[in-house]
């Protein structure tokens, strides 16, 4: 097993290397002038000529590749060119509320998704199976940010119930962090339940015909039973890998939905730095949605083993 | 689920409480307002942009400022005098003014922060091509020394729009002017403090009432006036979604909207909750911009063509939409300000297509296809460049437009390449009237060849009638000047005024007192 966990770790460098060369070409490709954007409209073009030479942007391409890598083997990545902060820093006063959503989403997700595809598996056919289905067709097709402003208008506007917009620490004030919470997360999950109820009800549908369910109801046991011991267990190996893969569409989705609520996560930063050409934080925002996802997908191959003894790394 | 439904509304009705009590009854005198933009840098010398114009204002004062009729008044200034010879400018400072961490303000403070301004400012620049020097009398008395008489020093030092000089400490004013000022160094002596602690890029910026300062004894008027901040706290929120915006200040989340989106704006003004306010009556001018370089635009001739073709109203109609926010104005220097005239306009912006066509035979118009920039992602101006290009079109022109992204529009203009291999011929965009009030003002008036902004102008007599109103003293001769230079620039443009609009603010019922002016403003405002 520690084997398997070092020559994963391992493989990240490649993987990392290739995203950090990708991500540094792209950015220098596409149009846009950071230092454009930082003189501003009145900015004459010696202006922005000075401001380029003092970003060093007036580098060869290569010359600047090498001084970013050399920084970040040093763990240094970088000052941001907007902001008199690193991106370091950046990135830590962003994670809370990114992280607080992804932890609730996969809380609302996983909390919903799961008793709903097992129910549709064992109802198959049935009117609730129906309904499920009929949901996770419209719940993939429908964009996040509908979703979003149509909770708005339902539970903010028309209701009253909830905030609109907004972010509050969990350690400044745990209700308005609550409060702020439940609109987003419900947002951001609509496409994930739709995901992962399907696949629940597929690999329970599955395992529900196989000899070993027939045996333990032959036993006796009791329907609950043999669903959530027996089948969902032996289902929960295709169910995990979705919520892994599921990590892409999380960050995706974070970038939308931390728009739309006004929730000042790294899923903004990112739009804010594309948008302005940060080239420093896009770079290390990017890099580290790797770094997350790879290790995310790791610890779910990891805990196949949890699952089905006959897995062994 | 009856059961189910009712747990829920308790559960959400509890947190709802509990973030009621969160929030506390301190907050009552906390104004939050959405800007046009997130405060991503805190010098607004380093960078025209407006946002950081506005936070300028809250942090800094300055020597003068305009009132609502854009004349010159002293701020910071108590007293100042110019010698028979109009070559000595004296200055007094006001009693008491202070820096936020209790020093006062100096002369030597204000001769650093001038020239650091004008290091940036093309305004400044000109005003010191003709300075000798600036000179320390004593802690409240500076002078400027004039090489010739120069007739802006006042609209200089009140200058309203980007770059403001604003008065800053003299450490803080020898910080290089390519370089930002720390964080530490965002200390003023003007109406509000900076939070330092409190600023979370992406989230809010939070200024608070500054108990020492010393307003003016005159009501508050435009710019100028009494300072009197009537709030303890303005929280600036970072929130880049129009929609959101709109619902968080239908649900009193927000007491205040700098710029909804006109397509918004019936919406909110249905809302008996929400005023929209045209704080700023002057509002902001369209303009297309030449790029004077590149053929066929390098002729004159072509670029008047270009004027005779264009009408401004539909410019207007595509992307503002209700005439009550915009206004057909020919007055490049535009109506409503002491320097608008009409004069040489009668046979230009009246889209008379058989003119500009017959124009462009005359000038040997070959077909080149007109590279015209549309910038797609900024909703004022994505709708202008199809206006223009089917007006140009009407007229004989062929144009092929390019969209792109704003960022994009703005790093491929600065470019000097050919046209059709990364350059470009032309590009619609907008200024804030208090940006181009007169043609020293006015960065596309520039037409000193590579020294002017993009589009690079290259015009001797456009630059001595820049020269001459620079160096007139008297009103009514500036005047004169503006109308002969309107006059020769309408049949030599090095760019197009396409129209006058307005973006009002909206802020709930409970909010008033935004002044009238061409920046927003917090002093003055109440919270009921």
């Amino acid at each position: 097993m520690i084997d398997f966990i070092v020559r994963r770790l391992i493989a990240i460098i490649p993987v990392l290397t290739v995203v950090a060369i990708l991500v540094f070409l792209m950015l220098r490709l596409t149009p846009g002038d950071p230092a454009a954007v930082i003189a501003g409209d009145n900015a004459t073009s010696d202006q922005i000529a000075d401001i380029r030479t003092k970003l060093g942007l007036n580098e060869p391409i290569w010359t600047q590749f090498v001084i970013w890598i050399g920084d970040m083997l040093q763990g240094n990545f970088g000052e941001s060119f907007f902001f008199k902060k690193t991106v370091a820093e950046l990135i830590a006063q962003r994670i809370e509320p990114t992280l607080a959503l992804a932890v609730c989403t996969l809380i609302f997700a996983v909390g919903i998704s799961v008793p709903i595809g097992v129910l549709a598996a064992y109802r198959q056919g049935s009117l609730l199976d129906r309904v499920v289905m009929g949901f996770s067709v419209v719940g993939f097709s429908v964009p996040g940010f509908v979703i979003g402003y149509c909770l708005i208008y339902v539970f903010a506007i028309e209701l009253g119930w909830l905030p609109v917009q907004g972010y509050i620490r969990i350690g400044v004030n745990f209700w308005g962090f609550l409060e702020r919470m439940v609109l987003p997360s419900l947002t951001l999950s609509v496409g994930f339940i739709a995901l992962i109820s399907r696949i629940t009800r597929a690999s329970v549908l599955e395992v529900l015909n196989e000899d070993y369910i027939r045996t333990a109801r032959a036993k006796g046991l009791s329907n609950r039973v043999v669903l959530m011991r027996h089948a969902l267990r032996n289902a929960a190996v295709p169910i995990l890998t979705v919520i892994g893969l599921g990590i892409a569409i999380l960050i995706g989705g974070a970038v939308v939905t931390e728009s739309v609520f006004g929730l000042p996560g790294l899923g903004r930063l990112t739009v804010e730095a594309v948008l302005s050409r940060d080239f420093p934080t896009i770079q290390a925002v990017i890099l580290m949605f790797s770094v997350v996802y790879v290790v995310v997908n790791l610890l779910i191959d990891i805990s196949y083993t949890l699952f089905d003894p006959r897995i062994r790394y | 689920m009856f059961e189910f439904k009712k747990s829920l509304a308790t559960v959400l009705a509890v947190a709802s409480l509990g973030g009621l009590l969160g929030a506390t009854a301190a907050e009552a005198q906390t104004l939050k307002v959405v800007m046009h933009s997130d405060v991503k840098i805190l010098d607004p010398i380093w960078t025209t942009a407006y946002i950081q114009r506005n936070h300028g204002y809250m942090v800094w004062d300055t020597l003068f400022a305009v009132d609502e009729k854009f004349d010159v008044k002293p701020q910071m200034v108590d007293k100042y005098e110019v010698s028979s010879d109009s070559l000595t400018w004296t200055f007094t400072l006001r009693d008491g003014l202070e820096w936020h961490d209790g020093k006062p303000v100096t002369s030597e403070d204000c001769i650093a922060s001038i020239k650091r301004w004008a290091a940036r400012d093309s305004m400044g620049q000109k005003l010191m091509g003709s300075v000798a020097g600036l000179e320390a009398v004593d802690a409240k008395t500076f002078k400027i020394k004039m090489k010739e008489p120069y007739g802006l020093v006042l609209q200089s030092l009140g200058k309203p729009s980007s770059n403001v000089p604003f008065m800053m400490p003299k450490k803080t004013a020898e910080t290089d002017p390519m370089q930002q000022i720390k964080l530490e160094d965002v200390i003023g002596s003007g109406p509000f403090i900076f939070k330092a602690d409190e600023w979370k890029p992406g989230e809010k910026i939070v200024y608070v009432k500054n108990p020492k300062y010393k307003p003016r004894s005159e009501p508050a008027n435009g710019l100028s006036g009494g300072k009197v901040v009537k709030l303890d706290r303005v929280e600036w929120i970072a929130m880049p979604d129009v929609q959101t915006q709109v619902a968080a200040i239908q649900n009193g989340e927000i007491d205040m909207i700098e710029s909804p989106g006109h397509d918004l704006l019936p919406l909110l003004a249905k809302d008996k909750n929400i005023k929209l306010v045209n704080y700023n009556p002057t509002g902001s001018q369209y303009t297309f911009r030449f790029n004077s370089t590149a053929k066929p635009f390098d002729n004159a001739k072509v670029r008047h063509a270009v004027f005779v073709a264009f009408a401004q109203e539909d410019f207007l109609k595509a992307t503002i939409g209700d005439p009550q926010w915009y206004k057909v104005c020919k007055a490049p220097f535009v109506c409503g300000t002491p320097l608008a005239t009409d004069a040489g306009m009668a046979d230009v912006l009246n889209g008379n297509a058989a003119k500009a066509k017959q124009l462009l035979t005359e000038a040997g118009y070959d077909g080149t296809p007109i590279v015209l920039m549309q910038s797609t992602d900024l909703q004022v101006l994505t709708n202008l460049a199809p206006v223009a290009k089917a007006q140009m079109e009407r007229a004989g022109f062929k144009v092929d437009m390019v969209s792109m992204d704003w960022q994009t529009l703005v790093a491929r203009r600065v470019k000097k390449d050919p046209p059709n291999a990364g350059g470009w011929h032309a590009f619609l965009t907008s200024w804030v009237a208090a940006d181009i009030l007169n043609p020293v003002m006015a960065g596309f008036f520039n037409a000193s060849c590579d020294k002017a902004m993009f589009g690079w102008p290259c015009d001797e007599t456009i630059e001595k009638f820049r020269d001459q109103f620079a160096k007139e003293t008297d009103p009514a001769k500036q005047k004169v000047i503006v109308e002969n230079l309107q006059k020769y620039w309408v049949d030599h443009p090095t760019h197009i005024n396409v129209g006058q609009w307005y973006a009002p603010i909206a802020r709930r019922a409970n909010i008033d007192g935004n002044l009238t002016a061409p920046v927003p403003v917090f002093w003055n405002v109440t919270k009921k």
